[in-house]
């Protein structure tokens, strides 16, 4: 199954899929008032904005002409908005280090259990460091996907100091020449300052132990989420120079529609997406195929 | 000198008086606003459709509170039309009532059950409760090392019975309290989606084996619009008796708050503000009503205007407008309300929109108020009501007691005057047009 029919599967499992009825709207192959209000519900229903919705829309207004299929060319200047670079899964560089940061129970250590399948998958070496350090079992957790995945677990013990932690697993990583390292960190909100600056300090460590520092830094954001998203997205940026964002939770009704927002506004690629709880649910996205299933469309629409 | 000030109050005065009452063109500008600034809060678009839209419709006729303009006046009714949604002004406890008490918790996944059932744990144990933690997660890796940890950490014994099926858990737990004498049981249970109904069916069959006095979906405060869905679905399920909102601790808005009252009706009984187990409070609606309209500077106008204006006394006024009673006591009252209000400066800051601020020589606006102030003080109540009495002497008098000169005095009476004519002419234009351009002009 591809990344289409993994997405789709997740939105027609809603009853009635918000994006549903769009076509039906295109059917009268005209955009009046109307048709243009009922679009701008469906792309705020996704949580992109009413920025970006309003964006994508007039986009839509000054492309359409009369007797085209709409869909399409709305579907089309969606997938111009997103842009994404998927996470590189045979890096030449050695280690290669990935550093996962985000909000209190976005998904990071179930993202980087996916990410380590993967690595593993292609014959790579993974460590992961357990960066958590605060939050009750966070350890227990990261050790028990090391081991379904094979993974190398390097962790102190909870309450210690994180960046303590990842010099130990950067060490660890170069001196037995492994070839990944992945690195969780606890969640936090991006508002305390105390929190942002321990992960500074992580980075930091990171920097010094690696030239060129981290290879990655990945936000890892919830897909359920609202317009605080681009907050997040924002205050990790100027944090620690995110290099891009995994969303997860798309096997939901949730659109992870703050995407739009997050990569017009702030120029942040979509790496992944999580679309289950499982080691296998993480997909590379494809913003096409993406709005075409946002969009109800078929893949055979093109 | 007055003309000056009068020209320079007057726009001042235009914008701080009410225009008499809500139609629907004078709010126009409010209602956009108010629509904008909920969807970016995250309230759920057609719940901000259908509310705004309501709104706009009962407020139509609604009396302009005195000293806001209609658009003001809105979006006061739109707050406190929140804080009813949210719940009113007393926040709802948590009801136990049997022994032992069940409190289930359910969500989707890491929006913060089993951080909140270990706070819950820990606030009734506080109470000198002696509650039970039943960790019914046997999906997530280390979820129920997790609560077990966190039940180490508060001191409260937590059952996990054989760790893998968490009916069989829940079920072992009821003897389990019942044995050990624990007066309330609090379920964690795994998070899930509501659309998975495998899982949805799980905990139904939990929550129909207890049938908990607490039934509580915890939902993370940064949640956009899916969150509607979400608990739509769980209320169905599991017919929850309220919810606990997570996260508050963060910079989200939180209007989920909103959507899942308005689509569901059951109250928030809890919100997190914090990791630390000590992070739970009741939920207060006021307090983040203003958070989730956002829109602070006009709030803060509205409700200083609140304080300070009594209800009764513009009321009062408004009617002393229209019977052409307006005496200078009148004028004096009107005057220190607006002083009241705050530095003229600020008041020209927290209007919205047009007002040159560079045309304004506020020092100078203030220091005429000052004078107009104290030159009606110093008159006697009975010259106050009726200022023709006020002949040479009178009016020698009062230029003493007030510092100033007669040439002053003159020019406040002979504005006041103008003021009562214009209320004559306006008055014959009726009622609604006469509140359009007055009180305040002078
Ligand atoms: N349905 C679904 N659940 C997910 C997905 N990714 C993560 N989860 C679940 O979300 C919950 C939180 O995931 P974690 O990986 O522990 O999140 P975290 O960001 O590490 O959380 P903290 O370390 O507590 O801040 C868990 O129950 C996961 O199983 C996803 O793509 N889909
Ligand atoms: N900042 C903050 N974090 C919270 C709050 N409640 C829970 N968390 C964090 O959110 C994450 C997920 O919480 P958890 O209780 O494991 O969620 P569950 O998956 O629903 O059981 C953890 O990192 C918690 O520490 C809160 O009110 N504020
Ligand atoms: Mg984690
Ligand atoms: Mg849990």
């Amino acid at each position: 199954m591809g990344f289409f029919d993994d997405l789709k599967k997740g939105l027609s499992k809603a009853k009635e899929a918000i994006f549903d009825n769009i076509k039906s709207i295109f059917k009268t192959n005209k955009l009046d008032e109307q048709t243009l209000d009922e679009l701008q519900e469906l792309l705020i229903m996704s949580d992109m904005g009413m920025q970006s919705a309003d964006n994508i829309l007039s986009a839509l207004k000054q492309r359409y002409t009369q007797g085209e299929d709409a869909l399409k060319i709305l579907r089309d200047i969606m997938a111009e908005n997103l842009s994404c670079q998927p996470i590189n899964l045979s890096p030449s560089k050695k280690p290669y280090v990935i550093l996962v940061v985000g909000v209190n129970g976005s998904g990071k250590t179930t993202s980087i259990a996916k990410l380590a399948k993967l690595y593993a998958q292609s014959g790579r070496s993974v460590v992961l460091a357990a960066g958590d350090t605060f939050r009750a079992a966070a350890i227990e957790q990261l050790k028990t996907w090391g081991e379904r995945t094979g993974a190398t677990v390097i962790a102190h013990q909870n309450g210690s100091d994180a960046a303590a932690v990842v010099y130990d697993a950067l060490v660890h990583t170069k001196s037995k020449d492994k070839d990944i390292l992945i690195i969780d960190t606890a969640g936090r909100l991006h508002n305390k300052s105390n929190l942002m600056d321990e992960l500074k300090k992580i980075k930091r460590t990171i920097d010094k132990e690696i030239s060129g520092g981290p290879d990655e830094v990945i936000l890892v954001l919830d897909g359920t989420t609202g317009q605080n998203g681009i907050v997040q997205a924002q205050a990790f940026k100027e944090a620690v120079d995110i290099t891009g964002i995994i969303i997860t939770k798309l096997d939901g009704t949730a659109k992870g529609g703050i995407a739009f927002a997050i990569n017009t506004e702030l120029h942040i690629p979509v790496k992944m997406i999580g679309i289950g709880e499982k080691a296998d649910d993480l997909k590379i996205f494809e913003p096409k195929a993406y709005c075409s299933a946002l969009l109800g469309m078929e893949e055979s629409d093109g | 000198m007055f003309e000056n000030l009068q020209k320079k109050m007057a726009s001042v005065f235009k914008t701080l008086s009410g225009k008499g009452r809500i139609s629907e063109s004078n709010i126009k500008e409010a209602v956009n606003s108010v629509k904008l600034s909920l969807l970016e809060a995250d309230v759920n678009y057609k719940v901000v459709k259908e509310l705004v839209e309501k709104l706009k419709v009962e407020s139509i006729g609604a009396k302009v509170m005195q000293s806001l303009s209609p658009d003001q006046e809105f979006i006061r009714i739109v707050r406190d039309e929140l804080v009813e949604i949210m719940g009113g002004k007393e926040p709802v406890k948590l009801d136990l009532k049997r022994n032992p008490a069940y409190i289930m918790l359910a969500g989707l996944q890491g929006s913060g059950k089993t951080t909140s059932a270990a706070k819950l744990a820990k606030m009734y144990k506080e109470k000198g409760r002696k509650p039970l933690l039943v960790a019914a997660d046997t999906y997530r890796p280390a979820a129920i090392e997790q609560l077990v940890q966190l039940g180490r950490q508060i001191d409260v014994p937590v059952f996990s019975g054989d760790r893998k099926n968490a009916l069989e858990i829940v079920k072992q737990a009821k003897d389990f309290a019942i044995r050990n004498i624990h007066d309330i049981v609090i379920i964690d249970t795994a998070g899930r989606l509501h659309i998975d109904s495998d899982m949805m069916a799980e905990v139904r069959k939990i929550h129909d084996m207890v049938n908990p006095d607490e039934t509580l979906m915890v939902v993370d405060s940064m949640m956009g619009q899916d969150a509607v869905r979400a608990a739509t679905e769980f209320n169905n399920q599991l017919e929850l008796s309220g919810f606990i909102i997570t996260k508050l601790d963060g910079d989200s808005r939180g209007g989920v708050i909103i959507s899942i009252r308005y689509v569901t009706s059951k109250p928030i009984k809890l919100v997190g503000l914090g990791e630390k187990l000590d992070n739970l409070e009741p939920f207060y609606a006021e307090r983040y009503a203003g958070r989730v309209l956002g829109m602070g500077d006009v709030l803060t106008l509205i409700e200083k205007v609140e304080k300070e204006v009594q209800g009764e006394e513009a009321e009062k006024a408004a009617q002393k407008f229209l019977e052409n009673k307006f005496d200078l006591e009148d004028f004096l009252q009107q005057l220190k309300q607006i002083k009241k209000l705050g530095p003229l400066s600020q008041i020209l800051e927290m209007l919205p929109g047009n007002i040159p601020k560079e045309n304004v020589d506020i020092a100078k606006g203030e220091k005429q108020m000052k004078k107009m102030e104290a030159i009606i003080q110093s008159m006697t109540p009975q010259e106050r009501k009726n200022p023709k009495v006020l002949n040479f002497s009178r009016k020698q008098r009062v230029a003493k007691g007030s510092g100033t000169s007669l040439q002053e005095i003159n020019k406040v009476l002979q504005s006041y005057e103008e003021m009562k004519k214009m209320m004559k002419q306006f008055k014959s234009m009726g009622k609604k047009k006469f509140f359009g351009k007055m009180p305040f002009n002078m």
